[in-house]
């Protein structure tokens, strides 16, 4: 039983840091797991992905002016985050160009400032802070910003819900009953990058898209319903986080990328054992009703 | 005297400057049922849309009778059959307007949605995620979510196109039904046989109405020809359309309703006349 206590318990009930840690990126992944979901759904899975890019010069900008400081950094973030969502976001509901194409034009001016700034006065091993964050550094400030991004995202969830989903399925019929469909994709977009921004202290800006994506897109292989997709989401963030802990701890290994390559353990475990993966359609399908 | 539910005043509807629905002058009378009928290109589903609010007119408006509900079912559905949703899920949202965003969805609701699929011959269909529904099936779905919606007005843009000839009939019963229970409904159509044995009237549009009323009537072969002979194309360098010019075009004589044509319209792009 020792061994156990020692693998799984000690790390966690010995270190402040690690109980910091566990504890934040368990957090994080109750709030970005859930979007992940209906990004990937929208098929804005890659813009995820894009936005974490976007928010480089908003942190980098902070860090010139206030040093490695969360607070400013944050903010920072947020606001080129949210310049660049709802740039992309109103010039593809409002003229003829699609979201991908807007999304592409908008993160990479954003990611060319944020390296310019960062090359003006830091050096390499800043930006790498920057890029690749540490989650076991998470200080109380830290974890109290990353509590209030997974309030205020739960509860937009909670509320928007219905329109959210609507949005998604059928966004010509949501424009046919109600004036929501433009109002929740801009909050939608808000959410992505207040939850990306939550995790780059913890994980880096390249990086907290990972939790963000990897869980959504291994429960996709696992369930036909959006809400038991995101519980079942959320579960393997909360599992990669642990695991992704222990790895770090035990093998001395980054902390970010354990977290990530966990979740990417699951994804493909899924594609494989998913009950709408690889092997239930090609082995076990092959028995049919009769109607 | 019957009461209007839709009045078009002087309504040019259209793209990029040219007009698809060009100074359309009229009303739809409520609990009528109305089969629009034209070629491609002649501004029926762009007549939906302006009426649903989706597509902004160019020039003069669409007025709603107050309190007048729309259940719209586009011809180009953005529906997006790879969602993880069930039928009862893509069904439910037609209490939307009752419930709205927030409103929590009662038993009641519930046992609504179960009936709507039954009345479109769904029952028992609750629980099967939408991807693996035949293209009828699908249709006979969005039905069941128009029943749900409860509108006054009812709009289907080719509700027929694909589906076979007994979902056909099905569904010619449910627009029957709605029909009996005094909704206004008005359903782009392509097959005129099936417009002359079950639509009362017929609006014909060539980008202008070319004949509104009774249906024997308005698809008489006169009327059919000159429909045919409509220019669907946009020439690029027609000639702006000037206040009067069009003043003789409306040729309907339709409804018991006054509307003077007083073209004042003030064009801000300005469309051109076809």
């Amino acid at each position: 039983m020792d061994w156990i206590y020692g693998l799984f318990i000690a790390p966690f009930a010995d270190f402040g840091f690690m109980q910091r840690a566990l504890f934040g990126s368990l957090m994080l992944s109750l709030g970005a797991c859930p979007i992940g979901v209906f990004l990937m759904l929208r098929r804005m899975s890659l813009s995820g992905d894009a936005m974490a890019h976007a928010i480089l010069p908003g942190a980098a900008a902070g860090f010139l002016f206030y040093g490695l400081e969360i607070l400013p950094m944050t903010i920072g973030g947020l606001i080129a985050g949210i310049i660049v969502a709802l740039g992309a976001g109103a010039v593809s509901r409002f003229t003829i160009q699609r979201e991908d194409a807007s999304m592409a034009a908008f993160y990479l001016i954003s990611l060319a400032i944020g390296v310019l700034m960062v090359s003006i006065r830091g050096s390499s091993v800043d930006l790498m802070h920057v890029l690749f964050g540490t989650v076991l550094a998470l200080n109380n400030e830290a974890l109290a910003l990353i509590g209030g991004i997974v309030a205020v995202t739960l509860v937009s969830l909670a509320i928007f819900w219905r329109a959210l989903v609507a949005e998604c399925l059928d966004p010509l019929f949501l424009r046919s009953v109600s004036r929501m469909g433009s109002p929740v994709h801009f909050i939608f977009l808000g959410l992505v990058v207040l939850n990306l921004v939550g995790g780059f202290q913890a994980l880096g800006t390249l990086l907290s898209v990972g939790l963000m994506m990897l869980p959504a897109a291994a429960a996709r292989f696992w369930t036909v319903r959006v809400e038991p997709m995101c519980v079942l989401a959320v579960l393997i963030g909360f599992a990669s986080c642990i695991a992704g802990l222990l790895l770090s701890y035990h093998a001395s290994l980054p902390s970010g990328p354990a977290i990530i390559l966990s979740a990417g353990v699951v994804y493909f475990a899924s594609i494989l054992f998913g009950t709408r993966g690889i092997l239930r359609a090609r082995i076990i399908h092959h028995r049919h009703r009769t109607a | 005297m019957t009461q209007t539910c839709l009045t078009f005043r002087d309504l040019t509807l259209g793209y990029n400057s040219h007009p698809a629905i060009h100074h359309l002058d009229g009303a739809i009378r409520k609990g009528s049922l109305t089969a629009v009928v034209g070629a491609n290109g002649s501004g029926k589903s762009t007549l939906m849309k302006g009426i649903v609010g989706v597509l902004k007119p160019m020039a003069g408006e669409v007025v709603r009778a107050p309190g007048v509900r729309a259940a719209y079912l586009p011809q180009q559905s953005e529906l997006d059959r790879s969602f993880p949703a069930r039928v009862v899920d893509l069904v439910s949202l037609g209490l939307w307007p009752k419930r709205g965003m927030l409103g929590r969805y009662t038993s009641e609701d519930r046992a609504a949605v179960s009936q709507a699929l039954m009345a479109v011959g769904l029952g028992g269909f609750e629980k099967r995620p939408i991807d693996t529904l035949s293209g009828g099936q699908l249709q006979r779905t969005l039905f069941a979510r128009v029943l749900l919606q409860d509108a006054d007005l009812i709009l289907l843009d080719e509700p027929f196109n694909a589906v076979d000839a007994k979902t056909v009939g099905d569904l010619i019963a449910l627009i029957k039904r709605w029909h009996g229970e005094e909704r206004t409904i008005m359903v782009v159509v392509h097959d005129l046989d099936l417009v002359r044995q079950n639509f009362p009237e017929t609006l014909l549009l060539a980008r202008q109405p070319i004949a509104w009323g009774e249906t024997r009537e308005t698809l008489k072969p006169e009327n059919l020809l000159r429909a045919r002979r409509f220019h669907e194309a946009w020439e690029e360098n027609a000639p702006w359309c000037e206040p009067d010019e069009h003043a003789h075009g409306h040729d309907h004589d339709h409804h018991d309703h006054t509307h003077g044509h007083d073209h004042d319209h003030h064009h801000g792009a300005g469309p051109r006349a076809a």
